[in-house]
C-alpha cells in the first residue's frame, strides 16, 4: 500500500482528480483519503460547487449597441 | 448553433455569409458572442476595449471567409482569431499574458494558503488545522444570488489573464479541455496546471466570502 495522501497534497490533486486524469494509484489513494477526512471532503464539495456557479455566469446576450456595430461592420464587409 | 453543430450544418452557413446572408451573420454573432466578450475581456482592461477586439475579430472573421478550409470547426476557427486579436491587443496595453503555466512567477503558488495546514515537525504535519467548512449549510439560493455571482465575477477578474482565459472557457463557457487547447494552442497539462490555480483561487475568494457573510 503506498503512503498515505496529507491534506496539504491532496488540495493540490484535485483539479488533476475532477479531470479523470489521476493515475488509477494516486485516484486511489485520494479516495481512500477522501473517506476518512472531513476536511478534505467539504474542500471537494466547495470545489464542485464553486465551478458549477462558475457555470452560471454565462450570458445570453451582448450589449445591443456592440451587437448594432457588428451588423454594421458586416453590411460593410457584404457591400463592399 | 448548438454546440454539436453538424459539418453539413456549418457548410451551409458559411455559404450563407459568403453570400453576405445577414440572419445567418447575425445567429452566429448571437451563439458566440458573449462567449467571445468574456475571453476578450481576459485579455485586456476595459470592456470598451473588449469590444473594440470582438468587432476586430468578427472583422478578420469576415475577411478571412474565402481562405476558411474547414480543417478546424468554425467555432475554433473564430476564437482563434479572436485569441490573436486580443493578444495583440493585451500586449499593446502592457497586459502579457503568458500562457505557459511554467513561468517562474506562479510556479509556487499552492491553492491553499500553507498555514492553514500543521507545519512540519508537528506530529500531523500536513494535515488540516483550519479546516474548511462544509458549504452544505449555504443554501442553494444563496450560492447562486446575485450578490454571489458578482463575487464570482470579480475574483476571475482577478485573476492573472491566462488563468482568467482558461476559466472562463472551461467553466464558465463548457468547453472541453482538448478544444481550449486546441484554440490556445497550449499543452493538455498547461491547460490543467492554469485551471487548477483559476479554480483554487475563485473557491478561496468564494471560502472568504461566505466567511465574511
Amino acid at each position: 500500500m503506498a503512503r498515505a495522501l496529507r491534506c496539504m497534497e491532496l488540495v493540490e490533486l484535485i483539479t488533476d482528480y475532477l479531470e479523470g486524469e489521476l493515475p488509477r494509484r494516486d485516484r486511489k489513494r485520494f479516495d481512500a483519503h477522501i473517506s476518512e477526512c472531513d476536511g478534505c471532503r467539504a474542500y471537494l464539495d466547495q470545489m464542485r460547487r464553486t465551478i458549477r456557479a462558475t457555470g452560471r455566469l454565462t450570458e445570453d446576450q451582448i450589449p445591443e449597441p456592440a451587437k448594432q456595430k457588428l451588423l454594421e461592420v458586416f453590411q460593410d464587409w457584404a457591400s463592399a | 448553433m448548438r454546440k454539436r453543430s453538424g459539418a453539413a450544418e456549418e457548410k451551409s452557413l458559411i455559404a450563407a455569409l459568403r453570400r453576405g446572408d445577414e440572419a445567418a451573420f447575425e445567429a452566429l454573432v448571437d451563439a458566440y458572442g458573449p462567449a467571445m466578450l468574456r475571453v476578450a475581456r481576459s485579455f485586456v482592461r476595459s470592456a470598451a476595449v473588449a469590444e473594440e477586439v470582438v468587432q476586430e475579430a468578427w472583422l478578420g472573421v469576415l475577411r478571412g471567409l474565402d481562405r476558411f478550409e474547414e480543417r478546424s470547426s468554425l467555432k475554433t476557427w473564430i476564437f482563434r482569431i479572436l485569441t490573436n486579436v486580443a493578444k495583440t491587443r493585451g500586449e499593446r496595453e502592457g497586459r502579457s499574458t503568458p500562457f505557459s503555466a511554467l513561468t517562474p512567477e506562479g510556479t509556487e503558488e499552492a491553492a491553499v494558503d500553507p498555514d492553514r495546514f500543521f507545519p512540519p515537525g508537528h506530529s500531523s504535519a500536513g494535515a488540516w488545522a483550519s479546516p474548511p467548512h462544509p458549504w452544505e449549510d449555504v443554501p442553494e439560493e444563496r450560492l447562486l444570488s446575485n450578490e454571489t455571482v458578482a463575487a464570482l465575477d470579480r475574483a476571475i477578474e482577478a485573476l492573472p489573464g491566462s488563468q482568467q482565459t482558461v476559466i472562463t472557457l472551461r467553466d464558465v463557457e463548457g468547453w472541453s479541455a482538448e478544444e481550449v487547447c486546441n484554440v490556445l494552442g497550449i499543452t493538455e497539462t498547461n491547460q490543467r496546471v492554469l485551471l487548477h490555480r483559476a479554480r483554487s483561487r475563485v473557491r478561496r475568494a468564494l471560502e472568504q466570502y461566505f466567511d465574511e457573510g
